[in-house]
């Protein structure tokens, strides 16, 4: 199953255009069974919700019953698609972007969670269609993993892409970093319109070189270096000190070893200067994250920097934020391009028109009410009130996110238990724990080490010089022992994805656990 | 340290290890200080120069972790260890006792090829003199003779291992166990797709046999290969948190290497600690064993 072949993924953007003119052009040969394909596809979806199936299977039939579908039922768009890729933060981001359309007046169809392949986009389309076909929608914001934002680029081709980072994460999906920017590539030569890019992550600041005229490249980014030392992008990390290392492993480094150390010996801060240099080369950003609070983030843009109070917590979110302002950002400014055109009524309804116009007139005010009313995706972030005490669920997937998730300050004598599975969406190999360092945690220690590998954590907090407090493999067992032993502190839960799914229907059993947009 | 440790090939088993340690076992930390006051091995004498190998470019991911574990062992066991990063340009450190490699991308593998084999000869020669190495994947490869790509262009190895690899049309992934004369059994987790072949007859043996997974080539059932005291392996994972018995080999070599005997000093706590760390490695092992690839 890992062993797919990427060479499916290893054409070039050329190749991507031609196989979309052809999606459009049996798009376009209607043939008799075409206006049945909603009922068909509909109809196999009450079945298969009946019988309890699979979200896909409904997007499998009306593949292969109307291939055009998608290319059809997407193009009716004014706005288009509006992709989101990436490592880290495609779920939240897309949620974000989502959630802020809307808010500010637009018809937004969006994939859930889960569905962030072709054939689940087909199928979560399917309710949303109406029976000739229309799709009442003004603009698509799909979340695509990175192997299938090429799959989906063959056939539809976005005004939008969003792109967020470049991470070691499913290496042993993917294989090598190197493949999972090139997967990107092909989204960023496929976008028509607008390419936002993270300026941060040198990998995806270089795919600006891929993108096609006449469609512009956007960058979001980081204000200061002191952001920048909580986002390190997958080079800064390979750079110096290896990540895994804790603060007493890194002090056995030898003093002639150079490039380690940001304070020079003398008291001067060589690397410092360097740092600023870099920062200058840096394309000029749209919309930067610049200042971190508790429930509060600082975003600049238009030459002005304002605070927004946001739902969602950690560092990592308020990023994802700066993404998903730019980004809306840029649809604004199509809007009011196309609302103002000559032929606007041609192409548009009366209603779509009205909509369209207030819309493009949303001012900063209403941008920033738009961000802080975003609620967090799935273990992104979550708070929840558990037995009258907070408990903070944060999904981990790969060392960046894990890393990060851990420098997002925390209520002083906050209780930690960490899940670990190795399931298929989890991460079979355990190796990428070994690139985070824990010693975050070394002060108010770790409660409880749970999920199939429990052991491969403790050995890895062991060797860290953290040790946990108790290791149970059941994650059941350990969660409701960890709630009872910890009842009045505020507690964290670290969990991968499948550990996650587990704890948060347990904790469902004991307290109001919302609705995250989970598809599967 | 683990209860039965393979032997440095250069010094058989002669070397008193077991007892020292032994010895130690169970004193009270005064008479901890004594000893160690009287040993002639004084807190100078303990260091030992562990050099990683190309960290920025072939660290493909977790093998970080096989130097936090001898960097921490070796202090559990009463030694300083210090760590040269060491990458293409800069200068060789004047000892080095024990040297660590991981695996890179086709990318870090071109970036390194100059100064590798710039490097060529001293690394030849340090594993001659009998200096434990531990090469995982991308470096592993490039030990061996030569690596012949999918477009049929050879890179020429250093010839430390009797060796060869062809590029392979598609990864081999997975959980992997494997069977070690030397060392019992071995847990990793392979990600490669290059095929090694190991010369028939040569010096060179392979680290062990596949009980689960793929190994060298998916034909003969070995993996990894070893020669003196170099390990070359695909077992990420990373290897030497799982396999405890390995990091201990790699550093009872290189401390008998440097100071001509191996001998632990340490404390009740230290001990405990390292008997934690092998009873969570043991347990992670057990489950590894039995999860799917």
């Amino acid at each position: 199953m890992a062993q797919q072949s990427l060479s499916a993924f290893e054409t070039s953007s050329q190749d991507d255009a031609a196989a979309r003119a052809a999606a459009a052009q049996s798009a376009d040969t209607h043939g008799f069974h075409e206006h049945l394909t909603p009922f068909v596809g509909k109809s196999v979806r009450a079945f298969s919700r009946l019988r309890g199936g699979g979200s896909s299977f409904p997007g499998l039939v009306v593949e292969r019953f109307d291939p055009g579908f998608l290319v059809r039922t997407l193009r009716q768009l004014p706005l288009g698609v509006l992709l989101v890729s990436g490592t880290n933060g495609k779920t939240t981001t897309t949620r974000m972007v989502a959630q802020m359309l809307s808010q500010l007046g637009l018809r937004v169809f969006t994939n859930p969670t889960g569905a962030n392949f072709v054939r689940g986009v087909i199928s979560s389309l399917l309710p949303k269609v109406s029976l000739g076909g229309r799709l009442d929608a003004d603009i698509a914001v799909l979340e695509l993993d990175e192997a299938y934002s090429v799959r989906f680029v063959r056939q539809v081709q976005p005004r939008y892409a969003l792109l967020l980072n470049v991470m070691r994460d499913q290496m042993d999906r993917f294989g090598e970093i190197d493949t999972t920017a090139r997967l990107l590539s092909h989204a960023a030569a496929a976008a028509s319109g607008t390419v936002i890019l993270n300026r941060e992550d040198r990998l995806v600041r270089s795919l600006a070189g891929y993108v096609k005229k006449p469609a512009t490249t956007r960058y979001f980014g980081l204000a200061s270096d002191a952001l920048r030392a909580l986002f390190p992008d997958d080079e800064s990390l390979q750079e110096g000190v290896p990540s895994g290392l804790c603060p007493q492993d890194a002090a056995r480094i030898a003093p002639e070893t150079t490039d380690t150390d940001s304070s020079g010996s003398d008291g001067t801060e060589p690397e410092a200067h360097q740092a600023d240099s870099d920062v200058a080369a840096l394309p000029q950003a749209d919309v930067l994250l610049s200042g971190i609070g508790t429930g509060s983030a600082d975003y600049t843009f238009d030459g002005q920097t304002r605070p927004a109070f946001l739902h969602v917590t950690g560092a990592y979110n308020m990023f994802n934020a700066a993404a998903a302002l730019a980004a809306v950002r840029a649809v604004i400014d199509d809007a009011r391009r196309m609302t103002d055109a000559t032929d606007a009524r041609e192409r548009l309804s009366v209603p779509q028109i009205t909509r369209l116009r207030r819309f493009a007139s949303s001012d900063t005010p209403a941008l920033l009410r738009a961000v802080s009313s975003v609620t967090p995706a799935f273990g992104r972030g979550e708070n929840l009130m558990v037995d009258g005490s907070p408990v903070e669920l944060v999904l981990v997937k790969n060392p960046a996110g894990f890393r990060l998730a851990l420098r997002t300050p925390r209520q002083k004598d906050t209780r930690t238990m960490i899940a670990i599975n190795d399931d298929y969406a989890d991460s079979r190999d355990m190796s990428w724990l070994w690139d985070v360092d824990f010693s975050p945690l070394a002060g108010d220690g770790v409660a409880m080490v749970s999920g199939m590998r429990a052991w491969d954590m403790a050995l890895r907090l062991q060797y860290s010089r953290i040790h946990p407090e108790q290791v149970r493999q059941d994650v059941p067992a350990a969660l409701s022992t960890f709630l009872d032993d910890h009842a009045d502190a505020p507690k964290t839960i670290f969990c991968t994805y499948t550990a996650m799914l587990a704890i948060r229907h347990l904790l469902s059993q004991r307290a109001d656990v919302p609705d995250a947009g989970v598809g599967a | 340290m683990t209860d039965d440790m393979a032997t440095a090939d250069n010094t058989a088993t002669a070397d008193g290890t077991a007892v020292t340690g032994k010895t130690t076992m169970g004193r009270s930390e005064t008479e901890r200080e004594t000893h160690s006051m009287l040993s002639p091995t004084a807190p100078a004498d303990r260091r030992i120069d562990v050099l990683s190998l190309y960290p920025r470019d072939m660290n493909i991911y977790g093998d970080t972790g096989n130097i936090t574990v001898i960097l921490r062992r070796l202090e559990l066991l009463g030694y300083e260890p210090v760590l040269h990063l060491y990458n293409q340009g800069d200068a060789w450190p004047d000892q080095v006792d024990l040297i660590l490699g991981g695996g890179g991308q086709d990318s870090g593998q071109r970036k390194i090829q100059a100064d590798f084999a710039s490097r060529a000869d001293i690394l030849r020669d340090l594993a001659g003199k009998g200096v434990p190495m531990l090469l995982v994947c991308g470096l592993y490869q490039l030990f061996g003779r030569s690596f012949t790509t999918l477009e049929g262009d050879v890179l020429p190895g250093i010839g430390i291992f009797d060796a060869q690899t062809v590029g392979g049309t598609h990864r081999i992934i997975g959980n992997i166990t494997e069977q070690s004369t030397d060392f019992g059994t071995i847990i990793g987790y392979e990600n490669h797709s290059g095929k090694t072949t190991i010369d028939d007859g040569s010096a060179t043996r392979p680290l062990g046999t596949v009980a689960e997974g793929c190994g060298n080539n998916g034909e003969d059932r070995s993996e990894g290969a070893r020669v003196r005291n170099v390990i070359g392996t695909y077992c990420h994972g990373p290897l030497l948190p799982k396999n405890p018995r390995i990091a201990d080999f790699l550093i009872r070599t290189a401390v008998i290497n440097r100071y001509g005997s191996f001998t632990p000093t340490s404390t009740p706590e230290q001990k405990k600690e390292l008997e934690q760390l092998d009873l969570y490695a043991r347990r992670a092992s057990a489950v590894a064993q039995n999860r799917p690839r």
